[in-house]
């Protein structure tokens, strides 16, 4: 069954922080990867990598770089999930 | 029909003996960073580099790799006279013909051994030494020198901020030889040409012919800048870590070698990103010992592997007789995976 917006965002929120040691409440939708988060583009390759298992769905290198905040993964995932 | 008689080869190979060259001149973060825009923390978390060699007019390919193989053949204690042939990887070698490996050869004192380059990026070494396992076992030659050595300084671009800090030069050589024991898995290699974009050379050398010369990038000095290795960052990773993890588990299996019999784990040193990724991915116990040679060496391409297995048998880190998982992947896209003792 697919995930809901709330789930997606509950989901990212712990792999964010099993990848980059952020707590899990700091993970919001209008939060930055880079920016806020302290993902940096090789962090970000595993956290898509660990997404993409959770919520079966295939996120693409060129669509990553699309990927700036939370909320456009969520949205990505949203979207994209089989 | 006239019958062929069969050569005869050992039951089995194993790596004899193993040896480096690294050249003296070390470049630390600051000289990397006077050509581009970055940081020394930022070189170290993106990469784990703090270090590297860089070769001098004098520490050619040819010139490092005999120092590495002299090394090689002493460890293994054999006479260079009784190695049948020498395999050199490399992708650094700018003179094409004839290959490298027949004046190392030569100046090695073997024999008229048979010499030859191949190419095969980051995977070299494995590929190397499966072609010297099969040598020996079946009977072509009873001792092979496999090489893996660059001078990847000279195909760097300083002024590219992704690839600046990345590349070293260095030579490793190993011995194999015969064995009584299975004492190199079976590999599990294979190829990705339909990734071939994601590591590359930035310009072929045919481009460099009078007429063409219009058309090649510039240097921020307006030369024409040589071709240089370029690669896709986020795609090499993904690459890297998750599918080239998948490889190693296969090699292991294919050996029938479970983590918990592991004790050394060398991957091609591409960046200590990769390799912790690769470790977690892999789910390695606490025990194997992992090479992070790339810290002081950099990325060497094909000498990685047989460079840092040099290291940490020479640290005492690793011991002869350990069994070690040993993986390359890169330009290609190419990967080769085994399971060796260690000499």
């Amino acid at each position: 069954m697919a995930a809901t917006q709330e789930e997606i965002v509950a989901g990212l929120a712990e792999i964010v922080n099993e990848i980059a040691g952020i707590p899990v409440e700091d993970v919001q939708t209008d939060k930055s990867f880079t920016d806020d988060l302290d993902v940096d583009s090789l962090s970000m390759v595993e956290v898509v990598v660990a997404a993409e298992e959770r919520f079966d769905v295939k996120i693409p290198d060129d669509d990553v770089k699309n990927l700036k905040t939370v909320g456009d993964a969520t949205e990505y995932i949203l979207k994209h999930q089989s | 029909m006239s019958k062929i008689k069969p050569s005869k080869g050992a039951p089995y190979a194993r790596i004899l003996g193993v040896g480096g060259y690294r050249p003296t001149r070390v470049v630390p973060n600051e000289v990397i960073l006077e050509k581009i825009d970055s940081s020394d923390e930022w070189i170290r978390s993106r990469s784990g580099i703090e270090t590297r060699h860089w070769a001098g007019p004098d520490e050619t390919v040819a010139a490092m790799s005999i120092e590495a193989s002299g090394k090689a053949i002493a460890d293994a204690g054999i006479d260079a006279s009784q190695i049948g042939a020498v395999v050199v990887s490399t992708v650094s070698h700018f003179s094409q013909t004839p290959a490298v490996a027949t004046e190392i050869a030569d100046k090695l004192g073997t024999d008229k051994a048979a010499a030859f380059d191949i190419s095969a990026g980051c995977a070299g070494f494995g590929y190397g030494l499966t072609l010297a396992k099969g040598m020996i076992v079946e009977g072509s030659a009873e001792y092979v020198l496999v090489i893996g050595v660059e001078r990847l300084s000279d195909l760097t671009d300083l002024e590219d901020r992704a690839t600046a800090f990345l590349f070293g030069d260095g030579a490793g050589a190993v011995v194999v030889g015969p064995s009584q024991e299975p004492a190199i898995g079976p590999t599990v290699w294979g190829s990705e040409g339909d990734k071939s974009e994601t590591i590359k050379q930035t310009v072929p050398w045919d481009r460099f012919r009078i007429g063409d010369l219009s058309s090649l990038p510039l240097d921020s000095e307006g030369n024409v800048k040589f071709p240089a290795i370029t690669q896709e960052g986020q795609a090499v990773f993904r690459w890297a870590v998750f599918e080239m993890a998948k490889v190693a588990q296969q090699a292991l299996d294919a050996a029938g070698i479970s983590p918990d019999d592991l004790d050394v784990f060398i991957p091609h040193q591409a960046n200590v990103r990769i390799i912790d990724s690769m470790v977690k991915t892999l789910k390695l116990p606490e025990h194997v010992m992992v090479a992070r040679d790339i810290r002081t060496t950099g990325n060497t391409s094909a000498a990685s592997i047989p460079l840092a297995m040099e290291r940490l048998l020479a640290t005492g880190e690793a011991k002869s007789g350990d069994t070690a998982l040993v993986i390359g992947f890169g330009a290609g896209l190419v990967y080769a995976a085994t399971v060796v003792t260690l000499p």
